[in-house]
């Protein structure tokens, strides 16, 4: 059983190598509940690695990463047991292009959690209805927007009741126009209570609900602080020349 | 000079490289040494003249020939699309029996060997196409799961049995496991080793198809699919494998028409099926063409029904990609 005073995440001296190159160096992280995090950082600093890394779909190679109390390791029950309980979003939603929008949301509790299909069904058109979706549940994904689809995705994450979410660039490839209709999403998402993790370069959406940013360079976590603070008055060299770059 | 005078006059170019072109079909008709019989056999008139002039009988018969394919042409693009795809069809069938008319086959003797052709030849070639096709198919699944996996001993048997099954003539496969299992102490009868090697033989093509399909849908489907918390065995048939079938399938169907024609090679190992008897219910009479006609043309019906079948199965799976 979870100690209630043991943060949701915690990953310590966390590695990872792809051949010669250190994508994560000595990763330190805390991540207490209902926590929302902002990662940020030049592309191929180890971002989306570090959140991939949270649900297993990469491995670490040295290092102790544990999730509600459970640490991943080789063992697949635990990875398992891990990735029922974080949801992810990724920058280019991953929907199921051969199931309607609603199949797409019911298939993971059916079928991982045992659901029956009924009460899942009803979960998920809750979910769809507040990502105002609801009434294109039996259309297919490549028959809505790119925003509409993210949000679908944000939905099917949300119907397997995660305690945790992770956002991998979600709004990176989109159109501008439909930028803001996920970040409120997401927005609203945050102001509920989830614990989350975005990989984001929307420095408004981490202004207004980051509790801290962590900014990150060559797989290293090189600064952490809250918002205010990273973005008023930056420590370290990168960061500010990294902010420079993207507030012009 | 050439490329200007094209520009400068489109339509009279267009016309004049129609006319060279029919020219040119009308001197290779010529040239291959077409008979002006036919134009004696409708115009009895002309025989005379015909005999006496053999080759402006040929460039008749070469040029006339070549105005009736252009008035054939030029009629059909009257029509609209669909019903000139029946009246190609219906032409085509009608001159391909006129064809096998001319051999003036026995239709007395046709008719009084159908009968067993279908109740033996072809419920044998039916039911031994079916097993195989269902066996391959599985294999080919297995097969393409197990090129794709990270273990190195199980992709290893599943490249050596593709490789091997693929390269070994499948004629030689039956010889092999119909006269060479016997020698390990398996004696095995002639259905069983044909379904067998027909089974092992398109299971190894198919197992390339099905390994395409399932590597052409994107990682994102997989990744997905993990973070959701499915299996890998649940992601593979709820998410990657239904999206492959539209990949898959086309091929798939090829291999089955291929399938269903080479179970003829069954034969060879004494199976009634179509070919087998095809040919030696044709030897007691001395009338092998009317059987090995009569055996054609049921697999080029058996082939259609399958086609059929394939699009049928092909629109099911396209469902989601309709906007």
């Amino acid at each position: 059983m979870q100690d209630p005073t043991e943060p949701e995440i915690r990953l310590s001296g966390v590695h990872k190598w792809y051949g010669q190159f250190h994508a994560l160096d000595d990763i330190r992280l805390d991540v207490a509940r209902k926590e929302r995090i902002v990662i940020c950082g030049p592309s191929g600093s180890g971002k989306s690695t570090l959140i991939r890394c949270i649900n297993r779909l990469e491995s670490h190679q040295e290092g102790k990463i544990v999730v509600g109390g459970v640490e991943l390791t080789d063992n697949e029950k635990n990875i398992d047991g891990v990735r029922r309980e974080v949801g992810m979003v990724f920058q280019h939603f991953n929907l199921f292009p051969h199931l309607t929008i609603l199949e797409n949301c019911v298939l993971a509790p059916v079928w991982v959690r045992r659901m029956g299909r009924r009460q899942a069904t009803e979960i998920a058109m809750h979910f769809l209805e507040r990502v105002r979706i609801g009434d294109q549940a039996h259309k297919y994904p490549g028959q809505l927007s790119g925003g509409q689809q993210q949000r679908v995705a944000i939905a099917r994450a949300l119907c397997m009741a995660p305690r945790v979410m992770l956002f991998d660039e979600p709004t990176s490839a989109l159109d501008p126009e439909m930028v803001k209709e996920v970040l409120d999403t997401m927005v609203t998402l945050a102001e509920e209570g989830m614990t989350m993790i975005c990989v984001t370069h929307e420095m408004g959406f981490a202004r207004q609900v980051a509790d801290r940013v962590i900014f990150m360079d060559r797989g290293r976590i090189i600064e952490e602080a809250p918002p205010e603070e990273f973005f008023g008055n930056p420590k370290s060299d990168r960061s500010r020349l990294f902010l420079s770059q993207i507030l012009h | 000079m050439l490329g200007r005078l094209i520009l400068t006059y489109p339509v009279a170019s267009q016309r004049v490289g129609a006319g060279l072109l029919l020219a040119l079909l009308a001197g290779l008709l010529y040239s291959i040494g077409i008979s002006p019989a036919w134009i004696g056999r409708l115009f009895p008139a002309t025989a005379g003249w015909l005999a006496e002039n053999p080759d402006g009988a040929a460039a008749l018969s070469a040029v006339a020939i070549t105005a009736i394919l252009v008035a054939n042409w030029k009629a059909f693009r009257l029509l609209p699309r669909r019903q000139q795809v029946v009246a190609v069809w219906v032409e085509l069938f009608v001159l391909l029996m006129l064809f096998f008319y001319s051999f003036n086959l026995s239709f007395a003797f046709i008719g009084k060997k159908i009968g067993f052709l279908i109740s033996q030849g072809v419920v044998t070639t039916l039911y031994i196409s079916a097993i195989s096709i269902a066996v391959a198919t599985f294999i080919a699944l297995a097969g393409a799961i197990a090129k794709l996996s990270k273990n190195g001993v199980i992709y290893g048997l599943a490249t050596f049995y593709t490789s091997l099954f693929r390269g070994l003539p499948l004629l030689m496969q039956i010889y092999i496991i119909y006269l060479g299992l016997p020698q390990i102490g398996y004696v095995i009868s002639a259905v069983p080793a044909g379904i067998l090697a027909l089974s092992l033989c398109y299971g190894a093509y198919m197992t390339e198809i099905f390994r395409a399909g399932i590597e052409s849908i994107p990682r994102g489907q997989t990744e997905g699919a993990t973070a959701l918390g499915l299996s890998p065995n649940q992601t593979m048939f709820l998410v990657i494998l239904p999206q492959a079938m539209r990949v898959i399938i086309p091929p798939t169907g090829n291999q089955f028409i291929a399938m269903l024609k080479d179970s003829s090679l069954v034969s060879v190992v004494g199976v009634w099926e179509i070919m087998y008897l095809a040919r030696t219910q044709g030897q007691t009479e001395f009338r092998h063409i009317e059987m090995l006609i009569t055996a054609s043309m049921i697999y080029w019906l058996l082939s259609i029904s399958l086609e059929f079948l394939q699009s049928r199965i092909e629109e099911r799976f396209g469902r989601f990609n309709a906007r």
